[in-house]
């Protein structure tokens, strides 16, 4: 990366994120993926002549609860502007956007990235409908070599917020990491699948790069088709290292939209038409201005759950490290709230994450068992960790005691004791046991008494097998050391 | 004279009482429809068998003293603009032509649902944009007082067809004039309701925030009647008026004593007719007598809205029309690409009117050029609402002629847009307000050519207008019909 | 004051497909228009701000309710060209 040194990129990021509503942003149609092309359409839908938008309250909730999880000012006015373009799958040939006064504008979303916390500003957040769905037929399904287009309007008018950076992102790792935390915000907030293969999560990158400390931004480059993390992460790297390297080579950066070759591992450059740019916004005079008074702000407020950020800081609190509260704030909802209700339960955080990150996760994966549908209580998770820090049960039978715990054998005590796990810690049980051992080896203990220190390890085994894995290890040792000396 | 004569009002009462039913009184104005149409070419489509269908249920209706109301059984016609399901609506272009709606628009809908009988769709101007109905795919509509004359328009067959008797009401639409004009100027009442108060769910968009549906009738009282049927909050429509509809009726009949009456003094001089001066006048001084305070009001800015609109009314257009784009419905002329396939289907489909209009609206619009144009109509329309405010603290209603000038003779101002556009002088500040009017016939010119007064009235304010508009037509009495070519006398 | 009016590009974005005659008809008929219309430009409007919706109404919204979606078959009849549930149109190639 020599080549970059003395070079700052500034990078902003779009993402469009499809809302899950029941219904479309402007009609009554069905919101729904993978369902028969064009059985989702009504008039308004499919810009029938007379059809008129209504627009869903939700969804206008939804942006709200967006744009309050992104730290955003929420405009009491904000109004929806028609933007023209003529495109086969925009059936209006114009669609409902926002422009000048968006629901929500001006917030923050902070970041983590290699252990530090990067502020990403957010411009805006803007409330829009989507577009329909363009198949491109001919010739091995190259666009460029289409014979036609079959079009699809069941996703026309699903409601679409797009959300706009500020240009505050500088390297291909911040880009990547404040798009999977947007991710995390908007599952949090359960307003959309954002699955990005299905499109339902879109990102766009404007990238240009400039000599460090150079007052002026330079020539901007828009990145599309990035359709996974790694990809984005990938083009903004390619992208920062090819501007560099064509104006260090004495050529410009010219203003364009480039296209991502995952497979090449390129951006290329893609036709554009003339004059595109040329949208003519106005009001859409069909639809009358929203008003979020300070009172619906107040109800809208008051249904955002915890945010990944405010969750990783708790976490924090009670004693997690970065990394443990991190990986704890992605896990499922369902064993979150385990870990809660064991942590309430008096059960130790750190113990208690480590288990549900850990092999909770591990058994549900194994199994395939969704985490709703164990049986698994923050009680008995807080006894389960108390078994373990009381030398109950020894930490390898502990995982026994949970797999009993998860196929519905009991509380933890139960299933130990069903089990026969629970560890003997009488030290008269256990003396009796190491004498056992002591008689039936007496060449270990001869080569023990030699100097050979490490055979200790094999009589601790033999006494562990004597009582079926049961004594408590710890006290083991200490008797074979004192009887050996 | 025959059923096909009669005022809603008058058929409504001789279907209450059994005097005749709805079978009659349609067949009697299709048969009127099958001698004028010849020679007025005012409906696009007519719908005989749905027509006598709806008939014959209403009948049923009335023979089981349930009728659906004053509605039931009465013709209506519909401007070709409001989609029918099943039935064709055009919209008079030929990017349209064959178009059948998967739907009802919401007009429709509470007309149907009041029993009223759909005699067919009426021609206009291509998308209602123009003055005249000649600017229709589909061939001009001539006026019933004179076929080498315009109608008006754009709601030119509605107007036509409620002249001549081939409907009793009709339907129209008015952008800058629409119903009002046309109304004017074949000798029935026209009235353009407050922006919100009729839904516009299913009328096909001309320019969204002026369009709005109102009726044609022969009277006053038929016109309160029909707005009464078809005013109502509509939840598919964003812009509908949420709050209490009035009793559109209950006004009529109280007379104007007390009452304040602004004569627009902008709306006279130079560009008027004396004919049209002259008979406004004589009302003017019949209301004083009558016990109204009529007195000169200034407006100043009425000037300028003719620019505004000529500004927003295309911009507005330019995206409205946008959808038809040979994709998924109307015409489609081929090309190697959608680009190219949409390009020349919008060439081929849109007369010179439209493709006019949408060239300035996307002029108006586009980058460098917004905030000198759009941006500043926009400005001139909100000082115009302010000067009707201000004006409205002086007076219950405003007055004016409708039209400068009574039917003129077809290809007189086809060939000049602006000259076209000075028909609307006087119907389009009211749509630039969003406040209701209504143009009432008072006479005739020298020619025989009705004379339409206008009145307007401030936002919800259609009690009051209707009242001044009843006492209008009890001074006017006019009582003439088109004698159009020996069959409606 | 003369309006300069660039009637091909306006006509691009319009995606209307029109001759060079036909662009300088309307290219001329479009200066008439706008310099009468540009009388707008005459009125001082500083005292007023312009309202989205002719008597001032706002928050129309409807619920989160699917309701019946058209049928199809009916929807595809009035496309000029259809196969297979979807509208079919000659290759759209432009980035949108």
């Amino acid at each position: 990366m020599s080549v970059l040194e003395g070079w700052e990129a500034v990078i902003g990021i779009e993402v469009h994120v499809e809302l899950l509503t029941q219904s479309k942003m402007f009609c009554g149609c069905k919101v729904g993926f993978g369902d028969e092309p064009n059985m989702n359409v009504c008039p308004t839908c499919l810009g029938l002549p007379g059809a008129l938008p209504v627009p869903n309250r939700t969804a206008i909730e939804w942006i709200s609860k967006i744009g309050m999880a992104l730290n955003c000012e929420i405009s009491e006015t904000s109004v929806f502007h028609r933007k023209n373009y003529f495109y086969a799958d925009l059936p209006k040939n114009y669609q409902i956007s926002q422009f000048d006064i968006p629901v929500c504008h001006d917030g923050f979303l902070d970041v983590a990235v290699d252990g530090d916390t990067v502020r990403i500003g957010i411009e805006r957040a803007h409330q829009e409908e989507d577009t329909g769905k363009s198949l491109h037929m001919g010739e091995g399904g190259r666009i460029h070599a289409a014979t036609e287009t079959l079009l699809d309007f069941n996703r026309s008018g699903v409601p679409l917020v797009e959300i706009v950076s500020k240009p505050d992102i500088r390297t291909a790792a911040q880009a990547r990491a404040y798009a999977q935390e947007l991710r995390n915000v908007i599952l949090e907030l359960d307003v959309s699948d954002a699955k990005l293969e299905e499109g339902s999560m879109r990102f766009d990158a404007n990238i240009s790069v400039r000599q460090e400390g150079a007052p002026e931004f330079g020539t901007k480059v828009e990145i599309k088709n990035m359709n996974s993390f790694r990809s984005l992460e990938r083009a903004v790297a390619y992208e920062i290292e090819r501007q560099v390297d064509e104006i260090t080579s004495g050529g410009t950066v010219i203003q364009e939209t480039r296209h991502w070759d995952e497979e090449a591992g390129v951006t290329h450059g893609m036709r554009t038409k003339e004059g595109s740019s040329d949208y003519r916004y106005f009001t859409e005079p069909d639809l009358v201005p929203i008003v979020i008074d300070a009172t619906w702000q107040a109800e809208i407020r008051q249904s955002l759950p915890e945010l990944p950020a405010e969750r990783r800081a708790r976490y924090a609190d009670l004693g997690l490290d970065p990394h443990l509260a991190g990986v704890l704030a992605g896990a499922d909802a369902d064993l979150r709230a385990v870990f809660d209700h064991a942590v309430d339960a008096g059960a130790d955080a750190k113990a208690a994450a480590i288990w549900i990150t850990g092999e909770v996760t591990a058994w549900l994966r194994r199994e395939d068992t969704a985490p709703g549908d164990s049986p698994l209580t923050g009680e008995w998770l807080a006894a389960l960790v108390a078994m373990v820090s009381d030398s109950k049960v020894s930490a390898s039978a502990a995982k026994d005691v949970l797999d009993g715990v998860m196929r519905g054998e009991g509380a933890p005590e139960a299933v130990a004791e069903g089990r026969d796990l629970i560890q003997i810690s009488d030290a008269g049980a256990i003396a009796a046991a190491v004498d056992e051992v002591l008689a039936a080896n007496p060449d270990a203990v001869e080569r023990y008494q030699a100097g050979e220190q490490k055979v200790v390890g094999f009589l601790v085994g033999q006494v562990m097998r004597a009582t079926q894995g049961k004594a408590e290890p710890k006290l083991v040792n200490e008797l074979l050391r004192e009887k050996l000396s | 004279m025959t059923a096909a004569d009669l005022t809603i009002t008058q058929a409504a009462a001789g279907l209450a009482s059994g005097e005749m039913t709805s079978t009659q009184l349609t067949e009697a104005v299709l048969d009127r429809a099958a001698m004028t149409e010849a020679v007025l070419h005012a409906y696009l489509t007519m719908d005989r068998d749905g027509a006598m269908a709806a008939a014959a249920e209403s009948d049923r209706r009335h023979a089981r003293k349930d009728p659906l109301g004053p509605l039931d059984g009465i013709p209506i016609a519909l401007k070709d603009n409001m989609c029918t399901h099943g039935v064709e609506t055009t919209a008079s272009s030929k990017i349209l032509a064959g178009y059948r709606p998967p739907y009802d628009a919401t007009v429709v809908e509470r007309l149907r649902s009041q029993g009223a009988v759909i005699t067919g769709k009426t021609n206009l101007d291509e998308f209602a944009m123009g003055s005249s109905t000649e600017n229709s795919a589909y061939g001009a509509t001539s006026n019933p007082w004179d076929p080498d004359r315009v109608p008006g328009g754009s709601s030119g067959g509605s107007a036509a067809v409620v002249a001549a008797g081939s409907a009793l009401g009709a339907l129209g639409s008015d952008t800058g004039g629409s119903i009002r004009q046309p109304a004017a100027l074949c000798g029935v009442v026209g009235m353009k309701p407050t922006y919100g108060l009729v839904s516009r769910f299913g009328l096909i968009a001309f320019a969204s925030s002026l369009d709005q549906i109102g009726p044609f009738t022969r009277t006053v009282t038929d016109s309160a009647l029909l707005l009464d049927a078809i005013a109502g909050f509509d939840p598919r429509d964003a812009t509908s008026f949420r709050g209490e509809y009035p009793n559109f009726s209950d006004a009529i009949g109280r007379g104007v004593q007390g009452l304040r009456i602004g004569v627009v003094k902008e709306f006279s001089g130079e560009g008027f007719e004396p004919a049209v001066e002259a008979a406004c006048s004589s009302m003017l001084d019949r209301l004083s007598a009558t016990g109204a305070d009529v007195v000169e009001v200034s407006v100043p800015t009425v000037d300028a809205a003719l620019s505004a609109y000529y500004l927003i009314a295309p911009a507005e257009c330019s995206a409205n029309l946008a959808r038809f784009d040979g994709i998924r419905y109307g015409l489609r002329v081929s090309g190697a690409t959608t680009e190219e396939m949409m390009a020349r289907s919008r060439a081929e489909g849109f007369g010179p009117e439209v493709t006019r209009r949408i060239l300035l609206g996307t002029y108006a619009l586009s980058a460098g050029y917004y905030d000198a144009f759009y941006g500043k109509a926009l400005e001139v329309r909100a000082l115009l609402q302010a000067d009707f405010a201000a004006a409205y603290e002086k007076v219950d209603v405003l007055v004016s002629p409708t039209s400068p000038f009574t039917a003129f003779k077809m290809g007189d101002k086809s060939q000049d847009p602006l000259a076209m556009y000075l028909c609307d002088i006087c119907t389009i500040p009211s749509n630039l307000a969003g406040h209701p009017g209504i143009s009432i016939p008072i006479g005739l010119d020298e020619s025989g050519l009705p004379i339409g007064f206008q009145v307007m009235a401030p936002a919800l304010g259609e009690p009051v207008m209707y009242r001044v508009a009843a006492e209008v037509e009890r001074l006017a009495t006019f009582d003439a019909r088109p004698e159009l070519a020996g069959v409606t006398a | 004051m003369p309006i300069d009016i660039d009637i091909a590009h306006v006509a691009r974005l319009a995606r209307l497909a029109l001759t060079e005659e036909e662009l300088e008809g309307y290219r001329r008929q479009l200066g008439d228009i706008l310099e009468h219309a540009a009388h707008v430009q005459d009125l001082d409007t500083s005292s007023v701000t312009p309202t989205a919706h002719p008597l001032g109404f706002v928050n129309a919204f409807r619920d989160d309710e699917v309701c019946p979606s058209l049928e199809r078959a009916e929807v595809l009849a009035a496309a000029p060209e259809a196969r297979e549930g979807y509208f079919v149109v000659p290759p759209a190639l432009e980035g949108s």
